[in-house]
């Protein structure tokens, strides 16, 4: 029998879209969606979870792709004893066909409780709450219908990537295509977790970063380019005619002031551009990314847990688009060598580099350290000479 | 006849993006040469070849049933030819190669309660964490708390009238899943008692050194409690992160009383003008308040309001604290500063404000 939900209910009404609204529709195949709402009532009541602590729960053969989660009232709540979730592999860029939304549907329908996200913030399709004994029938219905799960745990976590070049002018490289590449080479590293911590991979096409690689992933490749910003001089004048004010809108919102709006004209100093991509933003139709075009990849951003939040840092300035997935397999070779040997239990890549500096890691790795590497030199003077320079 | 079991499928990793991209876009893929933004929430894309495709982008509560699922799937039958896909905050994106068929999905998308919005100088969709519907280390609800500032900040969403995106996310613990910690308004569930330790079980549902290397400001201490092998907590030295609850069931930090919301802002990851930086404090302690959280959006309205009142044109709200300066800043919110704004974690110092410049 259905619990009452007033604290839920008053959720139902405003006008953003309810969450409450979708298990309530839910409930009309699922039984476990009234077990659901009855709990969260209770977690709006007491203001607190009503979760237990994870549990190993999983598929045969894989050690990630599912979060095993259990009930602390089953009592009173049965049909939410055990709420699994999957985390399933979602297509490069977020892109479905109705029909394929449909099969992903009629599985979620027939195995769980029907509800899911689209997407968790890892960017997999969420399958959310089912009973263990469901679990390996889900999977085989996903595989058979061409989808895997994605990664959890001390594993490669599910590589994610903005819409690329399938929507957007400005990608420096096929974030689709690299991301959906690395993905399918790394199917071991995902699936069966044996690193020290999560590893994220994420690709941003262009300095943008609209999937916050900079912000979130172990390894960000963000697109960009070498050569110079491409301008059509008649697009930068219709802007201008249609109300644009070219010198406070763009010229004066430059970061290096590379760029000069003189007599209705406007000229780029391109050796002085960082590529930030605001004039390109601002004016899409009159300025282009060049066509050089390519990544620089960063190293070690993460979330505050353990030692504090990190956005990443320049590993490589720039890799051409031809060689980024060569080089990136490469470079993630060595990194994981690393850190299979040097990081402790829960130690994320960027907390790793932290605590034994970035030069030592560079040494780990083979790379040459370059200036671009850094926001500004040492300051102190107390520097780790290496031996064989102090005798 | 019993049939032969199926061949077992492994590691055949996510479909091919490539089956489900719309013939528009396949035919034109890394050809685009320019976007407009028609109206809140509806893009065209224009291809070096001259073809169009439209994007309309739909508000979506992310927690999602199957029924609507197929809702959404028979809305891009009528006017996608099937095509959709879904963006980095949880937005729905129907893709059309007619433009006649914009204003119909958009009726159709209202009649269904979806808002078409999100785009240029708006809030986009609040990208959040599972909350209490699915997670056990949750200091509060996330699905709720959007919808409750979503339902106040509709208007941001559907219209473009601030001076650059904003961007806000919510997390319910400090583990952060999402890019929360860079947001423009970042709204973080938040401990504030040290966990209490259930030494009955501690040994027998974790390992006790693991517990102990848990604490970032080594607060853990192996210790013999009543009899029990389990570990001690030194309280002062407690910061409320929850490490060790991740990794054992016996350190639980729950606390209803005292557990709530804090909200940091000004962080950003696009590269545009200024460098990705983080969010920062603005206001410690919010109370957990179900299911409105009246406290926390009033909060936030009110910085998204006074951001949009004083910002300058294509200023991100990071940008605009950089220029105006966080005295500024908290004297227009009418935010107080208080002590637990001084940051006295790892390298605390470099925040510490080390000129004269100051304005009075």
């Amino acid at each position: 029998m259905s619990e009452k939900t007033p604290l839920l209910d008053e959720l139902k009404n405003g006008p953003w879209p309810s969450f409450v609204a979708e298990i309530d529709k839910a409930k009309e195949t699922s039984p476990a969606c009234d077990d659901l709402l009855g709990q969260l009532e209770l977690s709006y009541v007491e203001k607190k979870g009503h979760w237990k602590h994870g549990g190993m729960v999983g598929v045969r053969g894989y050690g990630a792709g599912v979060i095993g989660r259990y009930s602390d009232a089953p009592d009173r709540f049965p049909k939410v004893a055990h709420f699994h979730t999957l985390r399933v592999n979602h297509p490069s860029g977020w892109f479905y066909t109705s029909g394929a939304l449909r099969t992903l549907a009629d599985i979620w329908e027939k195995h769980g409780s029907g509800l899911t996200n689209f997407h968790g913030s890892t960017g997999d399709v969420i399958l959310l709450g089912t009973t263990t004994d469901e679990i390996e029938a889900t999977f085989q219905e996903l595989t058979a219908a061409g989808f895997d799960l994605g990664g959890s745990g001390s594993a490669l976590r599910t590589p994610s990537c903005c819409v690329g070049k399938a929507r957007c002018e400005w990608a420096c490289f096929d974030a689709m295509k690299l991301c959906n590449d690395l993905t399918q080479e790394h199917q071991d590293e995902m699936h069966r977790p044996a690193f020290p911590y999560k590893f994220k991979i994420k690709c941003s096409a262009c300095p943008n970063d609209c999937v916050a690689a900079a912000a979130r992933a172990d390894l960000s490749v963000i697109g960009t380019w070498r050569d110079d910003i491409r301008q059509d001089d008649a697009a930068v004048a219709e802007y201008a005619a249609a109300g644009l004010d070219i010198q406070s809108d763009v010229v004066d919102r430059c970061p290096t002031r590379c760029m000069k709006y003189e007599a209705g004209k406007l000229t780029i100093d391109h050796r002085e551009c960082v590529r930030c991509m605001h004039c390109i933003n601002v004016m899409p139709k009159a300025l282009r990314p060049g066509v050089e075009t390519g990544a620089t990849l960063m190293i070690g951003a993460k979330a505050p847990i353990i030692k504090g939040a990190l956005l990443s840092s320049v590993l490589v300035p720039f890799v051409p688009e031809a060689e980024l997935k060569e080089t990136i397999n490469e470079l993630l070779q060595r990194i994981w060598d690393f850190w299979d040997e040097y990081g402790e239990n829960r130690e994320r890549i960027g907390e790793l580099i932290q605590r034994v500096g970035l030069p030592a890691f560079l040494d780990g790795i083979g790379l040459d350290p370059v200036p671009e590497m850094v926001a500004a030199p040492r300051e102190n003077p107390y520097i780790f000479f290496q031996h064989e320079e102090g005798k | 006849m019993a049939t032969a079991t199926p061949k077992r499928i492994t590691d055949i990793g996510p479909p091919h993006y490539e089956k489900f991209l719309h013939p528009v876009i396949k035919r034109n893929y890394g050809k685009w040469l320019y976007h407009e933004r028609l109206a809140p929430g509806v893009l065209c894309h224009t291809a070096e070849s001259g073809e169009k495709i439209y994007t309309v982008r739909a508000g979506s509560p992310r927690l999602l049933s199957v029924q609507t699922i197929r809702l959404l799937a028979d809305l891009a039958d009528r006017y996608c030819g099937g095509y959709l896909r879904f963006t980095s905050r949880h937005n729905i994106e129907f893709l059309l190669d007619n433009p006649a068929n914009v204003e119909p999905l958009r009726k159709d998308l209202a009649d269904a309660g979806f808002p078409v919005g999100g785009v240029g100088a708006s809030i986009s969709n609040i990208v959040h964490t599972q909350g209490w519907i699915h997670c056990h280390s949750a200091a509060t609800d996330a699905s709720g708390l959007v919808k409750a500032l979503m339902d106040r900040l509709y208007p941001r969403f559907t219209e473009e009238n601030l001076p650059a995106k904003l961007r806000v996310a919510v997390a319910c613990c400090l583990n952060m899943c999402g890019a929360v910690h860079c947001s423009d308004i970042a709204i973080l569930g938040i401990h504030r008692k040290p966990p209490k330790i259930k030494h009955e079980i501690l040994k027998r549902v974790s390992e006790i050194p693991t517990v102990v290397a848990s604490c970032p400001t080594g607060a853990i201490r192996p210790a013999n409690v009543g009899g029990y092998e389990s570990v001690n907590v030194i309280e002062e030295q407690c910061m409320f992160c929850g490490n060790c609850y991740t990794v054992s069931p016996a350190m639980p930090l729950d606390d209803p009383e005292h557990d709530g919301l804090s909200i940091y802002v000004g962080g950003k990851v696009s590269n545009a003008r200024t460098q990705p930086k983080f969010s920062k404090l603005a206001i410690p302690f919010l109370p957990n308040n179900p299911p409105r959280w009246p406290e926390v959006v009033d909060a936030v309205v009110n910085l998204v309001d006074v951001y949009a009142a004083h910002a300058h044109k294509f200023e991100r709200m990071g940008e605009w604290i950089d220029r105006i300066g966080w005295p500024r800043f908290f004297e227009l919110t009418g935010i107080p500063f208080t002590r637990y704004h001084i940051d006295d974690f790892t390298h605390a110092g470099l925040s510490y404000a080390r000129s004269t410049h100051i304005r009075f």
